[in-house]
């Protein structure tokens, strides 16, 4: 216990210090705004806003980003209740019961449960993080290129097997980021490698934010303004003191549920494809299943509203998990985290904990402090947030296309990189509308030029043997997890269909 | 153009892309290489080739109307919709191309103030200030703050009076 205690005083310290806890305060009131304006999520504040983070030092930087992803979960109910519009896809499930409680001018009550419950399940996820963290770490440390691989497998698996999309339309989307990721100087012999049409702009390869702000920023925004088309209508909320004090009174009656559903959040957004949104759908479910009125949820109940909320900020703290330790990001916004960490010269991975244990506990420290932070911050401004939700999007697009165009060069200070940003924002929008999903995509181009290392680093040593993968025992216990997830989606459309042959052979 | 269209369109143009990845990637060596491993474009070779079958997978789909887009005779985009994102893309581009000549806070400007003003209907109080400002702000942040230079083109010159100022 000593071993944790102690580098966590530390991070809470680091954490207080005047820059950290600057960029930790203006990181969560971004984030709160960034959750709840409807179409934009964490994903696409922190792709927005991680080229700005250059000024600062890495460690205040990724306290920045990490408390807009923590803001944004906190944020997605503001609108999901006064607006019936989910601020974010985390939020989807806080609008059953949430919006109910609005339009009955209870709007109050909804938006202290969903803050107190953000706050209890935000809570329960740093503390599991925080006793999970070192020892897995440690774990990993044994890790080889082959164990590397086969974990990248696994992350990948996942959207094939708990997506949810379509199969080969999600594969097409991890292949292509890869593919995007190979681009520029191989990394093991250093020859020039797919260099379209000679331009040398392609020589430094495409940095993940050209392909994160173009689906995240410019994609994201088409195809919000077109889906939306701008009419909204605000339920506004009135809150006293007194009032307040007697909603948070309430937690009571579902502080049962918001426990268990953080719990569940946590361990779901663990994994890469699942993550704050699947999450916080379980979280309501279980709750509505195990109450004991379900046929109040959807009219209104504070339970359906604290739980969901619980769920997703446990989730975007379980999506940190894996990418701190193992280097494996937990969700696109993680993956993002990552890849601005890589820039600062960070390799995430079991190392992290040993080689910059400063930054891995200022870190979780910050974590801490953004929690108590965002819900004090949450229930004293919920009025002005609801004001500037009205905020049309024929203002607020151009503003994030400029954010969008600038933050693209940025990086790498190319004009090339820009007209990639857009010709990838336009194709995000263009494949999104044919339900490809965009994510893995994402994921992929992060983790590409890692997961062709550990490939030809393992295939090297083993003189080309593939069944290096599966001899190491631990690399061959995670493909076979692997292989599971693969396999799972194809036996749910086939047994059916040989149930229902035999069935049809017996009858 | 209706969303079955769309998406067997999309499905040959991606499978022609990734047969072009192939041949792009087979440039270099794409078999094993004596002492140092696979070559260097053998692994964007044979994820070219992945996503190649994926392509065909999804036309294979798409003929037998498993997907649901290939079922759908809906518009692959709506007239309304349609109205929003041509604007949008065509302001996008206009906003890249002046930034070649006219440098990034002219061609910002301009954008803002044709996004605003004509195509969201705003007053002029709000786009003229969305047009001064927005540059402004965007010029103090990543000129005085960050130190980046935004592309300023032929409108170079006129920052030169800024420059002493901040430098």
């Amino acid at each position: 216990m000593e071993t944790i205690l102690e580098p966590l005083m530390m991070g809470l310290l680091e954490a207080f210090q005047p820059v950290n806890l600057a960029m930790l305060v203006i990181g969560c009131i971004v984030g709160l705004f960034v959750g709840a304006m409807p179409g934009l999520g964490s994903v696409n504040g922190v792709a927005i806003l991680l080229p700005v983070t250059f000024l600062v030092p890495p460690n205040a930087a990724i306290i920045f980003l990490a408390a807009i992803y923590y803001g944004a979960m906190y944020g997605g109910a503001v609108s999901s209740i006064t607006l019936g519009i989910p601020g974010a896809s985390t939020a989807v499930a806080t609008v059953f019961d949430g919006r109910p409680l609005a339009l009955a001018g209870k709007g109050d009550q909804a938006l202290t449960a969903a803050a107190i419950a953000s706050f209890i399940g935000g809570t329960i996820s740093v503390v599991l993080f925080t006793l999970i963290a070192p020892p897995l770490a440690d774990f990993a440390l044994a890790f080889g290129p082959p164990e590397e691989f086969a974990l990248m497998v696994l992350a990948f698996a996942t959207f094939i097997g708990l997506g949810g999309d379509d199969i080969p339309k999600t594969i097409f989307s991890i292949l292509i980021g890869f593919v995007l990721a190979a681009v520029g100087l191989d990394i093991i012999s250093g020859q020039p490698r797919l260099i379209f049409f000679d331009m040398s702009g392609f020589y430094h390869g495409i940095n993940f934010l050209v392909l994160a702000i173009g689906i995240y920023g410019i994609g994201e925004m088409l195809w919000t303004m077109e889906s939306t088309g701008g009419a909204m209508k605000v339920h506004y909320v009135k809150t006293t003191f007194r009032t307040l004090i007697e909603n948070i009174k309430r937690v009571k009656t579902y502080i049962g549920s918001t426990v268990f559903s953080g719990v569940l959040g946590y361990i779901v957004g663990v994994l890469p494809a699942a993550g704050a949104t699947p999450g916080s759908l379980m979280a309501y479910g279980m709750t509505k299943t195990f109450s004991k009125d379900p046929a109040s949820f959807g009219k209104g109940n504070v339970a359906g509203v604290a739980a969901p909320e619980s769920a997703n900020n446990a989730a975007s703290t379980g999506a940190m998990l894996p990418m701190l330790t193992l280097g494996i990001p937990g969700s696109p916004t993680t993956a993002i985290l990552l890849g601005g960490m890589i820039i600062w010269g960070l390799r995430p991975g079991p190392l992290l904990f040993i080689e910059h244990p400063d930054f891995v506990w200022s870190l979780i420290g910050s974590m801490y402090i953004a929690n108590v932070f965002t819900v004090l911050v949450n229930l004293a401004f919920i009025p002005i947030f609801v004001r500037v939700l009205t905020m049309p999007f024929t203002i607020l697009a151009p503003i994030i296309f400029i954010l969008c165009v600038v933050g693209g060069f940025a990086p790498t200070q190319t004009m090339h990189d820009v007209w990639l940003m857009l010709l990838f924002g336009v194709c995000g929008y263009w494949l999104r509308k044919l339900n490809y999903p965009v994510a893995p995509a994402v994921l992929a181009i992060v983790l590409g030029p890692l997961a062709e290392r550990s490939l030809r680093q393992s295939l090297l040593s083993s003189q080309g043997e593939l069944s290096i993968f599966v001899e190491r025992p631990i690399s061959g216990i995670i493909l076979l997890a692997a292989a599971i997830l693969i396999v799972l989606p194809i036996l749910r459309i086939l047994l059916p269909k040989l149930r229902g042959a035999q069935s049809g052979a017996t009858s | 153009m209706s969303v079955r269209t769309a998406e067997l369109l999309t499905a040959i143009v991606l499978l022609l892309a990734s047969v072009g990845l192939m041949v792009k990637s087979a440039e270099l060596r794409v078999d094993w290489v004596e002492g140092s491993g696979p070559g260097a474009g053998a692994w964007p070779f044979w994820l070219a080739g992945g996503m190649a079958l994926t392509c065909v997978a999804t036309i294979v789909r798409w003929f037998l109307r498993i997907t649901p887009e290939s079922r759908s005779d809906e518009p692959f985009i709506s007239g309304t919709g349609l109205s929003v994102v041509v604007p949008a893309v065509g302001g996008l581009l206009l906003l890249l191309i002046g930034s070649h000549y006219i440098g990034i806070y002219f061609s910002m400007a301009i954008f803002l103030l044709l996004f605003v003003r004509f195509f969201g209907r705003h007053g002029w109080p709000m786009s003229i200030a969305l047009t001064i400002g927005g540059p402004v702000v965007i010029f103090l942040f990543f000129e005085w703050a960050l130190k980046v230079p935004l592309p300023k083109a032929y409108s170079e010159p006129l920052f030169y009076p800024i420059y002493d100022l901040i430098y």
